[in-house]
């Protein structure tokens, strides 16, 4: 049943739409330009498509190397977080005792910490350590993305169950095997809601790779993305080829996951 | 599994060694270092509150931290408004509402480093070009005076988070049941009305999630801050949170930067407590 009344409001969203799009049409129609024709009109579509500029853009950003960099940080970091968060949670959540919960609230509350409150002494602690690298990062990405996660993974747990735990255990299971084979599985749709709120997260974090891993050879694309565009700023032919370059991943991960995107992003945000 | 168990502990172990050397020590170290005269790599000696003392004097910090505030606040109101327009506008049987969400919710998933860069272009190149063509004067050289500045940042952050507040609303919406929105139709409560006296009243849960998480993002923001306007024209656009660090990695005044960080730190844990009391205080109403 459609009604006549919605033609104007589907007008309006289709025009909001257009003006939401109009930031990444300006930013790929310019990069397909030379820098002279963009002087000369931001807003028409380049007179003859030229693709010299991804060709720069892709080797000053190095860009293979500084993808795989990305994916490795992110990755690794969502996989520990999801294993010791998930493990965590279960403990808190089977052992009922003043100790866990005090636990908990702890966690809950370090969610409110800003990250500027304890940027500082983290790189002096880290620095003498000398973990200012990629493990230390994902170390560090455990500790600021643990909270969330064990928060999300105990709501879910309280809705399992105990008398499963209990019916392993006497099959002869011990603590980690009921834990990996019974409950973990079960825990999907929570872990797939971790995961893509720890890898948005990771994946487009600058400041903190920024401090840790701000080396040659590193470098993560929002930090590799920082010093190209401080390089070439006035010449925004090859700025935007970077930047269109850079967001191509999220844009293609975001066109295969996007109903599982939503759902995830709308849970996190409401619990 | 027991509290004795070795197994609770194991299982325990490493999110509490990471969230205790991440988060829990450089919190407690960080409050100490800001009563010293720390500079980073020793320190001399306490220096009482003289840090906090001097931070409430010094212009350029109560600057950022005011400018923070009236952002924020504008941000907000701004971004709910424009969240809240365009769940309504897609929880209506419109054919086109799958690929409108997908649309509007797509600057999240894009970190705020680049949608900085790319929003930079399109204010300083692209509205000073539209602004000649259609001979509209004030679309030239924006970011270069703070109000195009602050109208900036809060253009590209409304742009960027309102698809997501719109995701909060529309799980809200959703929820209604259809039954009680015809049933006041047939009562002959107008469009206004059912928004007014059914819809409104259910989804206002949502405002108090969707206010304080705008809230707490706009305060807290720094990629945007730095990839927009980097702070300028002249340090007028600075956010609290850029302050600390250059104070801290600019200037090296690690202490000093630290007590600003602290105070920042209460300000956030207070905005917080609030959203948590109002929300236990909504509960109880209810």
């Amino acid at each position: 049943m459609r009604k006549k009344h919605l033609v104007p409001l589907e007008a309006a969203g289709i025009f909001l739409a257009l003006i939401w799009l109009a930031p990444f049409y300006l930013m790929i129609v310019n990069s397909l330009k030379t820098k002279r024709e963009i002087f000369e009109d931001t807003l028409k579509p380049p007179s003859t498509v030229t693709f010299e500029n991804y060709v720069q853009a892709f080797s000053e950003l190095d860009f293979l190397r500084t993808f795989v960099n990305s994916v490795l940080i992110t990755v690794l970091s969502v996989v520990i977080i999801v294993i010791f968060s998930s493990m965590a949670a279960y403990a808190l959540s089977r052992v009922k005792s003043r100790l866990s919960t005090i636990i908990f609230f702890v966690f809950v509350a370090a969610m409110l910490i800003p990250f500027q409150s304890v940027m500082i002494p983290l790189v002096t602690i880290f620095g003498k350590f000398e973990m200012l690298n990629r493990g230390g990062l994902i170390f560090m990405y455990l500790g600021f993305g643990a909270s969330l996660s064990i928060f999300l993974y105990h709501g879910a747990l309280s809705s399992i169950p105990k008398s499963l735990d209990e019916a392993a255990t006497i099959d002869g299971a011990n603590k980690f095997q009921v834990f990996w084979y019974i409950i973990f599985p079960m825990l999907k749709p929570i872990t797939v809601t971790v995961a893509i709120l720890n890898t948005i997260w990771i994946w487009n974090d600058y400041l903190l790779p920024s401090l840790v891993i701000n080396q040659k050879g590193m470098e993560t694309i929002p930090l590799k993305m920082f010093f190209f565009f401080g390089e070439y700023t006035k010449q925004w032919h090859l700025a935007l080829a970077g930047l269109t370059l850079a967001i191509i991943p999220v844009i293609i991960l975001y066109f295969f996951a996007q109903k599982e995107i939503i759902k995830g992003v709308s849970e996190g945000a409401v619990k | 599994m027991r509290k004795r168990d070795l197994s609770y502990w194991l299982f325990l172990m490493p999110v509490l060694a990471a969230l205790l050397l991440v988060v829990i020590a450089p919190l407690l170290l960080g409050i100490y270092y800001s009563f010293t005269d720390w500079n980073g790599i020793q320190t001399k000696g306490f220096v009482g509150f003289d840090n906090y003392i001097a931070l409430f004097q010094d212009e350029r910090f109560m600057d950022s931290l005011w400018f923070t505030v009236k952002f924020s606040i504008v941000s907000v109101i701004l971004i709910n408004l424009i969240g809240l327009s365009l769940a309504l506008i897609v929880t209506a049987k419109l054919k086109t509402n799958k690929a409108l969400r997908t649309i509007f919710f797509m600057p999240n998933l894009i970190g705020g480093l680049i949608l900085g860069f790319i929003w930079q272009f399109i204010f300083t190149k692209a509205f000073a070009g539209f602004g000649s063509i259609v001979g509209i004067e004030s679309l030239q050289g924006w970011l270069s005076t703070p109000g195009t500045g602050f109208w900036g940042l809060v253009i590209l952050m409304s742009w960027q988070m309102s698809g997501y507040i719109m995701v909060i609303y529309i799980a809200y919406l959703e929820g209604i049941s259809k039954e009680l929105i015809e049933a006041a139709e047939i009562d002959g409560a107008n469009a206004f009305q059912r928004f007014r006296h059914v819809v409104f009243p259910l989804v206002a849960p949502a405002f108090t999630v969707s206010m304080f998480l705008t809230l707490s993002n706009t305060f807290k923001l720094y990629d945007q801050n730095l990839s927009l306007t980097g702070g300028g024209p002249y340090n007028s656009t600075q956010m609290v949170a850029m302050e600390i660090f250059n104070t801290a990695f600019g200037r090296y005044d690690m202490a000093y930067a630290q007590a600003k960080a602290v105070i920042f730190f209460l300000i956030v844990a207070v905005i917080a407590l609030l959203q948590v009391y109002l929300s236990k205080k909504r509960e109880v109403e209810m």
